[in-house]
Order: structure tokens, then C-alpha cells, then sequence
């Protein structure tokens, strides 16, 4: 500790209108270290990293505290001084790297914007240097990727490009902030290893701004836990993990999937639902000129899902797994195979199994925020399935609608608008949309991953708790194996639209046979790896 | 705050238009249509509120009589236009398929014209007068509505709420008068909205080239055009049309705002 910090923070308040959104914090991090900040949504943890850069969205201003990177201070630097510090001395890597490349313009332009604005090298000097950089993270062609348009990448691919962008510059710090969260297991594992590299051989600074503990424990020497705007707990990162000493960060780690005793389920019950052979063809984007490709998403899938029991199925993104879903549900059409459901088979010409197989189905969407009609009251949304509900009348499709909503503890909320709840309490809406006609078999795709730590493990004990009480088969797919660990009976891990291995919940997690899952296990980051 | 000011604004423009088109019909100053050549291109005066026109007749009489023609067609039509834009636009994007590829190669091709001159060879066909106004404006201004409601249907459809209403077993036409078409709302009123403004002129341009509505009843674009070649001697005459106007289309865009929020559950309750 006798070199003096590369950046240090003191004080820093940020305020959106009157409201503090970061409340006399303070840090500091030495030259390659790389520090976790870690909190919720809203804790201010990104207002806090982006104050460093100066970046603040309109209407957040910074209104207290002093920022030293390098020996200078930040806080009194004029926009172009800071301007010529944002490159060369800070970078930043964004959350969402679907959005963070400019769409319009060739990779190449991109690698080189920075180069040409802070270095003014030669052009073949920026090309040769961007084709080094492109090779270093791995891209395999780099001189047709320099070439390419950024809609020619997958969201991993865009990821390493962003950071071979920022990287080319050789900053002193990074600012990476949820880097691979819109990234599945597998490709998170590969762009934070490729980072932890890239930086290390640099010898640059990483401040990464995360809600996955798993992550902070895998890649962070250091971290800070910020809630509400204050620094709540800082230190190694150990120790916030296997020894946290304040009650919020005990709630964060407690907040983490665990894995329960195995239930009981009887092996030879009869299946709910059964599939065989199932296929499904996407026809592919039409191109002038060119024969359209076929994408094959899923490849003759067979599986059974039994009553009351939670069958989890796993897999990358493109593993075809939420098509998977919703075929199974009728909602894209399958090329081959059959559907049986409690023993008849449900094929798309019988129209009248075909509806009761629909009525006796439901499906929870990922994204609480687009599944919801923004101009309907949570009551109506609820209450929209028991229109099917022949036998109902009008008190008591309400007292149901009532009584669901008490299950999911929202009583008292039906007059409200979903703008006006949060993502927990829209997602436990769609849940109870779900459950409202009782359903016999529920799919629910990725129900928690939109969703904060404390509120995924709330949303997720309280489907649990539900499943248990009325005793739905339920299809679980997830691409986050804590939250399978914690919920599934039985595991299905999908690869490229094949299931490549099913088994009982214990057996895949702690005997894997196939690579894939694997490599799946492997990828997927847990605190406990630190205590060994 | 904001909304409501909007609202109370707007409502009273409109409010007064209304009141005016309303008791014209039964008391005017003086008789709109009476000339007077001892009178001619007056300015303003205690007798003549608002000057005097090159026959002679009374500004402030004609522009009441005219706020009734004015407003009326230009409601009427903007009315139409987004009826019919409506329900094309929803079946082309909802149903999709060859229906939506032969509806938009007609919508574009319409689109191409220049929605006056659609509306100058309707007119002919239907001849002048109110009725055909309204016809042939709606009928030329509906294409732009069809273009706004099938992109908001497309990209609306997509939503996975959409998906949640096949999912709860409910037909499709159902989800798309429940959960589509209440989503497409706020484009269609800032469309309606502006629109009312150019139907205005449009129908002004209309009668200065003799297929609006036939002199001498008088519109707000008739008494303008039939000012230009005043405009240095009797600006009043130019003025007065051109501020109703203005007023007209205040309201109309005020009370739009105010309608659109009020209409959006996300602007209310915060």
C-alpha cells in the first residue's frame, strides 16, 4: 500500500434533481487492480462510475466530492481536458452490446475512431494495430471483421469487439460496466476471462460494475456493496463474500440460489406432457438474390415433464430452448413431431384438444416490463384468462382474481397500473396471470433473470412455494444454474436444439456426463468455489 | 400541472370556436353576405370591428359564418381520414401476408401524390361542395394515417403482452381490438392533431382554385386567399382569417397533448 492509488474518490455525491443518487461515496484502486462494484438497480453504482468519466445522463449533476486519477484532479478539469482523459486514460464497456456499436459503420471505422482521434498514427500503423487487437480477443478473421457490420455478431462476439475498441487505447483504467450481463453462462465465462487478460498484459485498472456476486468472487480482488447511494461495505472480496458483516450485504449473499434437499417423485408416474421428436424450422431472413437459410432451432427434442414436478431446461443462448418452450405450447409451429398431453395426443388439426390443451396451459415470460399491457390495471390483467372460464360468473371471477393476488402477495394492488410497480411485483402479476385458471402445466421462461438478486430469489422461492401448493408440472428454462439448482427435480441441458443430457437434478450437477454440461457447470460462477 | 394547463388552454379555444360556428347561424353582426360598395376595404372601426372586405361585407360577420364551414369540414375530414387509416392500417399490419402487400402497393402509390392534387381530381369527379370536401380530403390525407397505425401495429404486435393474450386462449381479433389498437392511440391523435391544421389550408386552397366551398359563403380559406391581392392596402383582411387560424390550430394542438396524456395510464398516476 506505498504506491499511491491510480484513482481515488472521495466524497462523491451525484444528484438527479433534489435526490441524492450517490451519497458522499468513496474509493480508490490501484494501478491493475480490478475492484467489484457491486448493488442493485437504483443503488447508484453506475451514476458513481460514471461521475469518474464525467458521463452522467441530463439532469444528474455532480455535486460534491473530489476525484483524483493520476495525480490529477477530475472534479476541476474542463470538458475538452476531460475529453482528451476519456480514451487513452479511462474506458468504458458498456452494458448492452447490442446497442453500444454504431450499426452504420464497419468495424473497422470503429477500432480506429479512437486511434485516430487520440494517437494520430498513420493509416496502415491504426489498421495493422486494429488487426493485432482483433486477434487478441480471439475474433478469427480479423480482417473480413474489420470489415463487417456489427449486426454480423453475435452479442459475445460485440462484447470482444467493444472491448478490443477500448483496449486498442490502452487506458490506465476500465470502466466495464454489467459487461456480460445480456450474455448467456458460457460466453460471460469467455469475455470476462478475455478482459481479466487483456488488462492484466496492460497492466490496466478495472472497476467492474456487477449485481452477480458470483462474478465478484471469481474476478475481484476488491469490492464495494453500495445500496441507496451509500457505500455500505467495502473490502476483499472474500470476506464480503464468505464473512459479510453488514445486515444488507448478508441479505445479498443469503439472496443467492442454494440447493435443497432432492423431493421425492415417482419414477414411473405417468408424463403430463410428452415430446417427441419435435422440430422446428425458422425460414431465415429473405435475401435479394439469395436463397434464404433455414434456421433449424430445434432438432428433434423428446422429453417427458411428469405431474407436479419442475423439469428445468438449460442451455446457452441459440441452444433453442425458449422455441423449445413455446412450441411445446403451440405458439410456433413445429415441422415434425408430437405433442401429448395427460395421455392424448394434441395435434395442430384437432382444434378442439388443441384449445383445451391451451386452456390448460400457461406461460411466464422473461421480461416483466413488455409482458404486461401497459393501459390495463393489474385486476383486469389477472382477471383476462377466466374470460375462457365458461362456469365462472362475474363475483366469483373476482373473488379468484382477488385470491390469486393475495398468493402472490400483491393483495391490494389490482387497481394499479404496471408502470407503477416494480420489476418483482410485475413479474409476481404475471405469475399470477398464469396461475389464475390453474393451471395443469406452466412454462416459465427465464421468469428471474430480468430481475435484481434480492427480488430473483423472492420471485423464485415464491414460485416454488407455489408449485408445491397447487402442484403444477412446471417446464423451468433458464440459462442460470443457481436458480435450477434451487427450483428444478429434473435438468434437460440443450445444446444447439438437441437435448444432450437429461437426469435428475443431483446427478447433473454433481456427475455430469456430457462436456457441454460440463463446460455449462464450469462456466457458471459460485461463492463456494472461494471457500475451497 | 403542465397537462392541465394544456387542457384548459386548448378547451377554450375550441370552447368558443364552437360557441361562435353555433350562434352564427342566428346572429352575425351583419349579414355576411351583404355588400356594400360605399363601404369598401374599411379598417377596423367601432361599426366595423373588423374592417370591411373589397365588396364591402363585414370581416368580423364572415368569419363567424365561416368558423361554422371552417371547423366542421375540417373535423369531418380529419375524421375520416382516420377512420379510414384506421382500418386499413390495423388489417394490413394485424393480418399481414398478401392482404398487407396489396393494401400498402395501393396506400404507396397513393402516398406519391401530393395529397392536394388527389384531392383536386376527386373534387372534380364529385363537384364542389362541403360534402366532397370532406370525401376527397379524407380520402387524400388517409394514406399518411394507414402508414402511422400499420408501423405502430408492428411494432405493438411484437410485444410479448401480445403473445401473454394468445397464450391466455383468446382469439385473435379480440387481442387485437384489446391490446393492440389501445396502444396505437398516441400516434394517431398527434397525427389527427396536425392534420386538422393542414386540412385547413388545404381546404383553402381548394376554394382559390374554385373547387372548394363556392363563394360567397364564406371559409376561413377563401377569405384568405380572396385577401392576397390587399395584403398592402386592407392587411386586416389577411390578418384575421390567418389568426383564427392559428388560434384554431393552438387549441386543436393543445387539447391533443392533453387528450394523448390523459389518454396514456403512464402519465397520470406518477
Amino acid at each position: 500500500m506505498t504506491q499511491a492509488p491510480l484513482l481515488s474518490v472521495t466524497d462523491l455525491s451525484v444528484t438527479a434533481g433534489d435526490r441524492a443518487v450517490v451519497d458522499r461515496v468513496s474509493f480508490s484502486l490501484q494501478p491493475g487492480e480490478i475492484m467489484a462494484l457491486v448493488g442493485e438497480s437504483g443503488s447508484g453504482k453506475t451514476m458513481a462510475a460514471r461521475s469518474v468519466l464525467d458521463l452522467l445522463p441530463p439532469g444528474v449533476r455532480r455535486s460534491g466530492g473530489r476525484i483524483v486519477f493520476d495525480g490529477q484532479d477530475l472534479s476541476a478539469m474542463t470538458p475538452a481536458q476531460m475529453r482528451a482523459m476519456r480514451g487513452p486514460g479511462i474506458g468504458m464497456v458498456f452494458q448492452e452490446p447490442m446497442v453500444s456499436l454504431n450499426p452504420a459503420l464497419s468495424i473497422g471505422a470503429q477500432l480506429a475512431e479512437g486511434l485516430e482521434l487520440h494517437r494520430r498514427l498513420p493509416r496502415d500503423e491504426v489498421l495493422r494495430l486494429c488487426r493485432q487487437m482483433l486477434a487478441r480477443v480471439q475474433i478469427n478473421d480479423p480482417d473480413r471483421c474489420l470489415a463487417a457490420f456489427p449486426h454480423e455478431f453475435s452479442g459475445g462476439m460485440r462484447q470482444r469487439i467493444m472491448l478490443a475498441a477500448v483496449m486498442l487505447l490502452q487506458p490506465k483504467l476500465l470502466l466495464a460496466d454489467e459487461p456480460t450481463t445480456a450474455l448467456d453462462t458460457l460466453t460471460q465465462r469467455e469475455v470476462l476471462d478475455l478482459m481479466v487478460e487483456l488488462t492484466r498484459d496492460n497492466g490496466t485498472a478495472v472497476i467492474l460494475i456487477t449485481h452477480n456476486l458470483g462474478l465478484v468472487g471469481r474476478y475481484a480482488a476488491n469490492a464495494v456493496v453500495m445500496e441507496q447511494g451509500k457505500v455500505v461495505e467495502a473490502g476483499p472480496s472474500r470476506d464480503i463474500l464468505l464473512r459479510p458483516q453488514q445486515p444488507y450485504t448478508q441479505t445479498l449473499v443469503g439472496a443467492l440460489p442454494r440447493r435443497g434437499p432432492a423431493r421425492p417423485v415417482p419414477a414411473d408416474a405417468k408424463p403430463i406432457v410428452s415430446v417427441r421428436d419435435l422440430e422446428v424450422v425458422f425460414p431465415g431472413r429473405k435475401r435479394m438474390f439469395r436463397p434464404s437459410h433455414p434456421v433449424h432451432a430445434v432438432k428433434g427434442v423428446s422429453l417427458d415433464v411428469r405431474p407436479g414436478e419442475v423439469l428445468a431446461v438449460v442451455g446457452g443462448s441459440g441452444s433453442g430452448k425458449t422455441t423449445l418452450g413455446r412450441a411445446i405450447l403451440g405458439l410456433v409451429p413445429a415441422r415434425a413431431g408430437h405433442i401429448q398431453f395427460a395421455g392424448t395426443d394434441i395435434a395442430a388439426s384437432d382444434r378442439a384438444a388443441m384449445r383445451r390443451f391451451r386452456l390448460a396451459c400457461q406461460l411466464v415470460f422473461q421480461d416483466p416490463y413488455s409482458s404486461l399491457d401497459p393501459r390495463m390495471r393489474v385486476g383486469p390483467i389477472v382477471a383476462e384468462p377466466l374470460r375462457h372460464a365458461e362456469d365462472m360468473d362475474r363475483r366469483a371471477r373476482e373473488a379468484r382474481v382477488a385470491e390469486v393476488l393475495e398468493e402472490v402477495g400483491l393483495a391490494g394492488f389490482a387497481d394499479r397500473h404496471p408502470h407503477a410497480l416494480s420489476g418483482g411485483q410485475r413479474q409476481r402479476v404475471a405469475i399470477a396471470r398464469a396461475l389464475v385458471r390453474r393451471p395443469a402445466f406452466v412454462v416459465a421462461d427465464e421468469p428471474v433473470s430480468a430481475l435484481d438478486m434480492t427480488i430473483q430469489q423472492q420471485v423464485l422461492t415464491l414460485l416454488q412455494r407455489l408449485q408445491e401448493q397447487h402442484g403444477f408440472a412446471c417446464l423451468f428454462i433458464s440459462h442460470d444454474l443457481a436458480a435450477v439448482a434451487q427450483i428444478a427435480d429434473r435438468v434437460a441441458v440443450m445444446e444447439q436444439g438437441l437435448v444432450v443430457e437429461t437426469g435428475t437434478r443431483d446427478a447433473i450437477f454433481d456427475n455430469p456426463q456430457h462436456a457441454y454440461t460440463r463446460a455449462l457447470l464450469e462456466a457458471s460462477p459460485r461463492i463456494e468455489d472461494l471457500a475451497a | 400541472m403542465r397537462v392541465r394547463a394544456n387542457a384548459v388552454i386548448g378547451g377554450t379555444l375550441i370552447g368558443l370556436l364552437v360557441a361562435v360556428s353555433a350562434t352564427a347561424t342566428f346572429w352575425t353582426p351583419y349579414d355576411p353576405l351583404r355588400i356594400n360598395l360605399r363601404a369598401r376595404l374599411r379598417p377596423p372601426t367601432d361599426l366595423f370591428w373588423l374592417g370591411t372586405d373589397e365588396f364591402g361585407r363585414d370581416v368580423v360577420s364572415r368569419l363567424m359564418a365561416g368558423a361554422a364551414t371552417s371547423a366542421l369540414v375540417a373535423l369531418l375530414t380529419v375524421a375520416a381520414a382516420v377512420i379510414l387509416g384506421v382500418v386499413i392500417g390495423v388489417l394490413a399490419g394485424f393480418v399481414r401476408g398478401w392482404l398487407d402487400r396489396v393494401l400498402m402497393a395501393v396506400n404507396d402509390t397513393l402516398l406519391a401524390f401530393p395529397g392536394i392534387l388527389l384531392a383536386l381530381g376527386l373534387m372534380a369527379v364529385i363537384g364542389p361542395n362541403k360534402w366532397g370536401i370532406i370525401l376527397a380530403l379524407g380520402l387524400a390525407y388517409s394514406p399518411s394515417v394507414v402508414r402511422v397505425v400499420r408501423a405502430t401495429v408492428l411494432s405493438v404486435r411484437e410485444r410479448e403482452y401480445i403473445e401473454a393474450s394468445r397464450v391466455i386462449g383468446n382469439s385473435e381479433v379480440y387481442t387485437m381490438a384489446r391490446h393492440v389498437l389501445p396502444n396505437c392511440v398516441a400516434p394517431i391523435v398527434v397525427l389527427a392533431t396536425s392534420m386538422f391544421g393542414w386540412v385547413v389550408l388545404a381546404e383553402s386552397a381548394l376554394s382559390f382554385l374554385g373547387l372548394g366551398v363556392p363563394p360567397p359563403a364564406p371559409t376561413w380559406g377563401n377569405m384568405l386567399s380572396a385577401a392576397r391581392p390587399y395584403l398592402d392596402q386592407a392587411p386586416w383582411l389577411s390578418i384575421a382569417p390567418g389568426l383564427c387560424i392559428a388560434l384554431t390550430l393552438l387549441g386543436i394542438n393543445l387539447l391533443g397533448d392533453a387528450l394523448r396524456d390523459k389518454l396514456d395510464p403512464r402519465m397520470g398516476a406518477a
